[in-house]
């Protein structure tokens, strides 16, 4: 189905809408299956200091989720400032050959988590003239979403709930108002619990979902993973699907016409 | 020998030595790192020809999990 409704970012075609983190996992194999299980082609990683003194031998995150078969998204996460945010960019990139797209957050709280928006506009201003492809996450704040947007950002992706909170879909009239909005793709990023809260987010008309902790943190993340496939490719396709109205009153499903008692 | 640091932690070398030296010696060849000296990158063509100066900061770093 979804070969008629690819989702365009930067230009380039994906056929999954679901995003997805590669953190928290129990080990490199729980990665590598519950990354092939969920379906998704953009994955995120983090990008921190070589472990010095490591065994040469181990296996690294981009053996299990190669770059010849994923698009890599490295964020910048646990940055606090533009300044780091953008460090961390042009490290990625030279890191994964001129790989030049990236998931741009800069945090303001470690409590919430939530965006420090300021010095993500800043951030996004500076990457964007070295030439990124910015995707940005930020608050649920539709006048920061369409400055994001006019700024040049491939992707805007407010969140629905704190990072890892897994408290759902907060929000979906703010997040409705992002999505009639903007002319980029808006991707719902961070909040997400459960299948439901991403057939949510993309029966509100999301063109996606990025998730980590819903996965990675279920009893079973590979079983999950294949879940929160069929919750995007099912929310989506409501969403094109046009649902009913709601009515206040019943309204009978079978006719009335020829009843025979 | 010059003292760099690396990855915030010190380290003594030899006066002539260079990023290619340093990948070779932390057993990270043809591991995927990148590089930055003094908060500017050094791209991966250019190791052999980069030599340290003493109190150089160093950062090396790889791609692992994260959301």
């Amino acid at each position: 189905m979804n070969q008629n409704d690819p989702l365009i970012i930067a230009g380039k075609t994906y056929h999954s809408r679901l995003l997805v983190g590669s953190g928290k996992y129990q080990d490199l194999e729980e990665t590598r299956l519950a990354t092939e299980a969920s379906g998704a082609e953009i994955i995120t990683v983090a990008i921190r200091r070589t472990n010095i003194g490591q065994n040469p031998g181990e296996p690294n995150l981009l053996d299990v989720v190669p770059m010849d078969k994923y698009t890599i998204l490295p964020n910048t996460a646990g940055c606090y400032s533009a300044d780091d945010a953008v460090r961390t960019c042009r490290l990625a990139r030279e890191l994964l050959d001129g790989h030049d797209l990236v998931k741009l957050e800069v945090l303001a709280d470690e409590k919430t988590l939530f965006p420090n928006v300021l010095e993500t506009l800043k951030a996004a201003e500076t990457l964007i003239k070295d030439g990124f492809k910015v995707m940005v996450y930020t608050t649920d704040d539709l006048m920061i979403a369409k400055e994001l947007e006019a700024m040049g950002c491939v992707a805007v992706m407010p969140l629905a709930a704190p990072i890892g909170s897994g408290l759902g879909i907060r929000n979906p009239y703010n997040i409705r108002f992002i999505i009639e909005e903007l002319k980029v793709p808006v991707l719902v990023d961070a909040g997400v619990g459960t299948a439901s809260d991403a057939a949510i987010a993309m029966e509100l008309g999301c063109d996606g979902v990025l998730m980590n902790t819903a996965i990675a943190g279920a009893k079973n993340p590979v079983l999950m993973a294949s879940a929160m496939k069929k919750a995007i490719e099912a929310g989506r396709e409501a969403f094109l699907a046009g649902r009913m109205a709601r009515k206040q009153y019943a309204s009978a499903s079978s006719p009335l016409d020829g009843t025979f008692f | 020998m010059i003292n760099i640091i690396v990855n915030g932690k010190g380290r003594q070398v030899p006066d002539r030595y260079s990023a290619e030296n340093l990948v070779t010696d932390m057993e990270l060849t043809g591991h995927r790192v990148a590089m930055e000296v003094n908060r500017e990158i050094v791209p991966r063509s250019t190791y052999t020809g980069h030599w340290f100066v003493a109190d150089d900061k160093i950062e090396i770093v790889s791609a692992i999990g994260g959301g």
